[in-house]
């Protein structure tokens, strides 16, 4: 990548390879918290896209969405957290793959 | 000037990241997660060159801050040890690779050649006063839901780790 006048792209491509990154993480990691943060990793580069296209584009509403997505994530990592910690109090693992049956 | 803390900080960004779900050296779910705060803490930078100064205080704040500690908290909880060097079948990792890299290829391709930027200037100043003001005319309702959805989480989690789980 040459050095050209950073613009709305080289935003949006930051955003789109971080997204990959957790994409892949979530894919390819079997360890149930770091796959969570994975998928924090992911909500991170959609906030990225929106604050970017809110610049870019003039409009304040972008930012306005990127602050509820922080809130919700927020209230989403606690109750999901909170489900690993029972899952674990029950099944002594945090592994996806010993996680097979649905019954506990 | 701008354009080369842009480059610094995306790099930083991609960096930590990447060391975020594929750390070379060790497995160890902590290390994962002091990556996530250097990530979480260079995209606040990112946010500061769009000139959304509000949203990477919150970004640091309320990430780096609340959520990480309790990535942690959870991770001391469960005393995970070093997750150990599994066998990960081939099969697996090649098929998710190639996936991803085909989104990421086909996104990164999509925004290059689409010319979406084309004859657009930034403008808009990340005001925090114009934030708030829009926050509670514009869209007090959402504002209002997302405190409820907050009780309600505090209320499930508190619910979901008792001991006695029914």
């Amino acid at each position: 990548m040459s050095l050209t006048p950073v613009g709305l792209e080289h935003y949006l491509a930051v955003s789109a390879v971080l997204f990959c990154l957790g994409a892949l993480g979530v894919i390819l990691r079997r360890n149930l918290i770091v796959m969570y943060m994975s998928l924090e990793l992911m909500l991170n580069a959609a906030n990225l896209t929106l604050v970017a296209f809110s610049r870019y584009n003039n409009d304040l509403n972008g930012q306005v969405m990127v602050f509820f997505i922080i809130t919700v994530a927020a209230a989403e990592v606690s109750v999901g957290l909170a489900l690993i910690v029972a899952l674990y109090r029950k099944r002594q693992t945090a592994h996806v793959e010993d996680l097979t049956s649905m019954k506990l | 000037m701008q354009d080369l803390f842009f480059y610094l900080f995306a790099a930083l960004t991609l960096l930590c990241g990447f060391l975020v779900v594929a750390n070379p050296f060790t497995r160890n779910p902590v290390t994962s997660a002091m990556f996530l705060v250097l990530t979480i803490i260079s995209m606040a930078g990112l946010f500061v060159l769009l000139h959304a100064f509000f949203l990477a205080a919150v970004q640091i704040l309320v990430y780096a801050g609340a959520v990480m500690v309790l990535f942690l908290f959870v991770i001391m909880l469960l005393d995970l040890k070093e997750e150990a060097r599994r066998h990960l079948k081939s099969f697996a990792v090649v098929t998710g690779v190639l996936s991803v890299g085909a989104l990421a290829a086909l996104t990164l391709k999509t925004i290059w050649t689409s010319g979406v930027g084309q004859g657009l200037t930034p403008q808009i100043e990340g005001a925090t006063g114009s934030l708030g003001k829009m926050l509670f005319t514009q869209y007090l309702l959402p504002f209002e839901i997302v405190s409820v959805l907050l009780l309600v989480a505090m209320v499930g989690v508190i619910l979901l780790s008792k001991k006695d789980l029914k």
